[in-house]
């Protein structure tokens, strides 16, 4: 399991193409437009807006077609009863006209099906809502400044797998020196110092060594998610944190992994939640922000 | 197949050797040493199983009663088999039972007493050394019954619901869509465990638990379906973590088929402490060795964490260092399924010659071994589409460098696990590019001085100076200083920490485990 190397480049692009109206030579303008715009990139408020509607539908090869392609598979023997069964789906999930391409059997209880079809449901742009990244990006070097000139001493960053979840990919991807998407990680930054216990760190485990450590933060990576496990760890990691230490002066808890929801953090009792495809400066500007423009936040609260 | 890369013999040679000499100090450490986990899977030999109704091992009882009245350092069987000799109680089982609530009192024998237990202990732990054998001979008979695959590379692929119950139709199901050997993931708390959970099992994360109730209930399932099918379908576990030993000898007596089992991957990235891991590998090579296992080692693991150009060497010291560990333990080349990955970042400029040139050098400096090649992850995005194109080219690889084994790659790795429909896509791809290009190897002669040659020689060389570099660390172990300092990807791992320490005892001059001996002189009695 991994996180996006291209997490983070189809989205504006995705976002672009069902977003105009027109075809694509001004589709590649309003792309590299929102990527652009960084941090606030594709956001509902500073779209270009005199160009885009508030109501879209997808795009197959013509504006307004509607055009969407879906794969599945049914539990029943193929046949022509199977075939409609695949066509009664399809127009349940809103599919009309819905065309089954393909269809075939694998093995003798199931069949797969790839159906095209219209979808007769329309997206209201004015409905969406976004979680907008609430920090600017930084350069390393800017971090480094940062830190030194505000903290006046290295930022601690404790980090670790815990419970039961032995994927190391997240967090080393963020802590290593080695990085992720070209970045380098937090280990890089000269005034970033990182304690990476890896894997199956135990909750107890954490706490001692986030405490030993002085941790500014503490950063946990959660990729497991059967039976909700990343859940479970992660409350119960933040509710240990809360316990060993005085009430304000908890470390920043940062958690990662794919399948967390936005804006979930406060419900799980933590500070920032990062999804697939962050990368080990989108991080690092984000500790900054949380950390060293208001150093009051942590340490001399209470 | 003939040769396709202009090595030279001397480097190659030059590499084993370097390999042996950093093993050889590390194989010393493995035979003045025992474990905890060690001493537990003698007494699975003698015959203990079950557990306690908080589902305690009775070998865990037993162990840790025996250590402390008298440690550990003359092996568990001494003091046990005196015991019952004295009348402490029946049987093994009745002794476990009792020691748990500190009723017996055991002792080290000598004179008379010491022989006469050496050779209770040797009797009773060969009936599972012979079971194991007898495990072996059944599969020889089924394989000589059923037939092997037609083609190679064989078709390997991954169940993992967590349920036993569940993960059996669908290994069933996976045969019958084309898989020749069938892994199950184990739930991924395992490794950390130190003790083999007890009984069928239906709830784990992102994986099944190893027990030796699952590995019966699904071997016999691929039995029926092998019969069915008429193709030996082979099964997979892991025998890794801290309870290696274990495992591994519960995988001999149910007559599993091949168990994962890296020489330093619990080290290095499960954080066990390293001479734990390198005593209680020596013994489940042991006891892989004797029952017919194909062992899978894990370099994959070097390339998901690292840059899979910059650190295609450690894929190469790995798998001399594994080769080195496993003959030593007895296993022959047909056992060893050393690892290798396709994981290149896929938009760097040659990245699938390059994945070639890692290929077809793994392939030359093995010949006989039926390599391992597992899939691109890392570079598995989401978008399934690319995924699929990128499994067809990691199949390809496969087919032109005559892999012996091919984890099958999921468009959906990374997503989800993956539906029945991503199974079987996924299988039309291997189908597709074994089918029209399998015959390639026949056409597929790299030029001399091309990058492909060119490239494999670079990172022979580069490997020979890594295995340079820790032979050449001080102490008494060089490579355990090499682990300790960081040499492997960045992971500092001193010999003096990490899980399952206190689970490691010195031998004293009277040790004596029957398990070793037996599987050490190849007797049965």
């Amino acid at each position: 399991m991994t996180q996006s190397r291209a997490g983070q480049d189809p989205r504006t692009t995705d976002r672009a193409m069902p977003l105009d109206p027109m075809p694509a030579k001004r589709t590649a303008k309003s792309a590299t437009k929102n990527a652009a715009r960084g941090a606030k990139g594709g956001t509902k408020g500073a779209a270009p807006s005199k160009k885009i509607p508030d109501i879209v539908r997808p795009y197959g090869d013509t504006t307004g077609d509607g055009m969407v392609q879906v794969s599945f598979t049914l539990p029943i023997p193929h046949d022509k009863r199977a075939e409609g069964a695949a066509l009664q789906l399809a127009k349940k999930m809103g599919l009309e006209p819905a065309l089954l391409v393909h269809a075939k059997p694998m093995g003798p209880d199931f069949t797969f099906f790839v159906v095209y079809g219209s979808a007769t449901h329309l997206v209201d742009l004015r409905d969406v809502v976004v979680v907008e990244r609430e920090f600017p990006l930084l350069s390393p070097t800017e971090v480094n400044k940062a830190v030194k000139s505000r903290m006046r001493r290295k930022l601690v960053v404790v980090g670790a797998c815990i419970g039961t979840d032995a994927h190391t990919v997240g967090i080393d991807a963020i802590l290593n020196i080695k990085g992720f998407a070209g970045e380098k990680g937090l280990e890089y930054y000269r005034e970033i110092k990182v304690v990476n216990l890896g894997a199956q760190v135990l909750v107890p485990e954490l706490v001692a060594r986030a405490r030993a450590e002085k941790a500014d933060a503490v950063m946990v990576s959660q990729v497991v998610t059967q039976r909700d496990a990343h859940i479970h760890n992660t409350t119960t990691m933040s509710a240990a944190f809360r316990e060993a230490y005085p009430a304000g002066q908890v470390p920043l808890l940062v958690v990662g992994g794919p399948r967390f929801e936005e804006g979930s953090a406060p419900k799980l009792g933590v500070d920032r939640i990062f999804g697939r495809g962050t990368t080990p400066g989108e991080v690092a500007s984000y500790l900054v922000h949380a950390l060293a423009t208001a150093p009051a936040r942590t340490k001399e609260k209470s | 197949m003939k040769p396709l890369l202009d090595l030279d013999p001397a480097d190659v040679r030059r590499a084993r050797t370097l390999a042996r000499k950093a093993g050889r100090p590390v194989v010393k450490l493995a035979q003045s040493h025992t474990t905890v986990s060690v001493e537990r899977a003698t007494l699975r030999l003698a015959g203990l199983g079950g557990a306690d109704h908080d589902r305690v091992p009775w070998v865990n009882h037993l162990v840790d009663a025996v250590r402390a009245e008298v440690g550990l350092e003359h092996g568990i069987t001494s003091p046990v088999y005196d015991a019952l000799r004295r009348g402490e109680a029946p049987d093994l089982l009745t002794l476990a039972q009792k020691a748990a609530s500190g009723s017996v009192q055991f002792r080290l024998p000598e004179g008379k007493d010491a022989t006469a237990a050496a050779k209770d202990a040797r009797r009773e732990v060969s009936r599972g050394i012979r079971t194991i054998d007898k495990q072996r001979a059944n599969r020889d008979r089924l394989i000589k019954r059923h037939g092997d695959p037609k083609q190679r590379p064989w078709i390997y692929l991954i169940v993992a619901t967590g349920d036993i119950y569940e993960d059996i139709p669908q290994a069933q199901n996976a045969a019958r869509e084309g898989a020749d050997i069938i892994a199950v993931i184990r739930s991924t708390g395992q490794s950390l465990l130190d003790y083999v959970p007890e009984g069928a099992t239906r709830e784990g994360y992102a994986g099944t638990y190893a027990t030796q109730e699952n590995f019966r209930l699904m071997r016999a399932a691929l039995d029926e379906t092998s019969k069915e099918l008429g193709r030996y379908i082979r099964l997979t576990n892991y025998a890794s973590g801290l309870c290696m030993p274990e495992i591994a000898t519960l995988a001999g007596l149910e007559r599993l088929d091949m168990m994962l089992n890296d020489s330093m991957y619990g080290i290095l990235f499960r954080d066990i402490n390293p001479i734990r891991t390198f005593v209680d590998q020596r013994f489940s090579r042991q006891i892989h060795a004797r029952a017919g296992i194909i062992i899978n080692t894990g370099e994959d693991n070097y390339l998901t964490t690292a840059d899979a150009v910059e650190a295609a060497h450690t894929v190469t010291v790995s798998q001399l260092l594994n080769e080195y560990f496993a003959k030593e333990a007895g296993l022959e080349d047909w056992q060893l399924g050393l690892g290798h990955a396709f994981e290149i970042v896929p938009e760097i400029p040659d990245s699938f010659r390059m994945e070639l040139a890692h290929a077809l050098l793994a392939r030359q400096l093995f010949p006989e071994a039926p390599l391992k090649w597992m899939p691109p992850t890392k570079h598995m995005t989401g978008d399934v589409f690319r995924g699929y194109l990128l499994d067809g080219f990691f199949n390809l690889v496969g087919a032109m460098t005559g892999q012996g084994i091919l984890l099958v790659g999921m468009m959906t790795e990374a997503v989800v696990t993956p539906f029945l429909s991503d199974r079987d896509l996924a299988l039309q791809n291997v189908r597709y590019v074994l089918n029209a290009a399998g015959g390639l190897t026949e056409d597929f002669h790299p030029p001399r001085d091309g990058f492909i040659q060119t490239r494999a020689r670079h990172v022979l060389g580069e490997a020979i100076d890594l295995l340079t570099k820790i032979t050449e660390e001080p102490g008494k172990a060089p490579l355990l200083e090499a682990i300790g300092d960081g040499t492997f990807g960045l992971m500092k791992r001193p010999a003096n920490a990490g899980k399952g320490l206190d689970g490691v005892v010195v031998r004293a001059d009277g040790y004596d485990n029957p398990a070793t001996t037996l599987l050490e002189t190849g007797e049965t009695r």
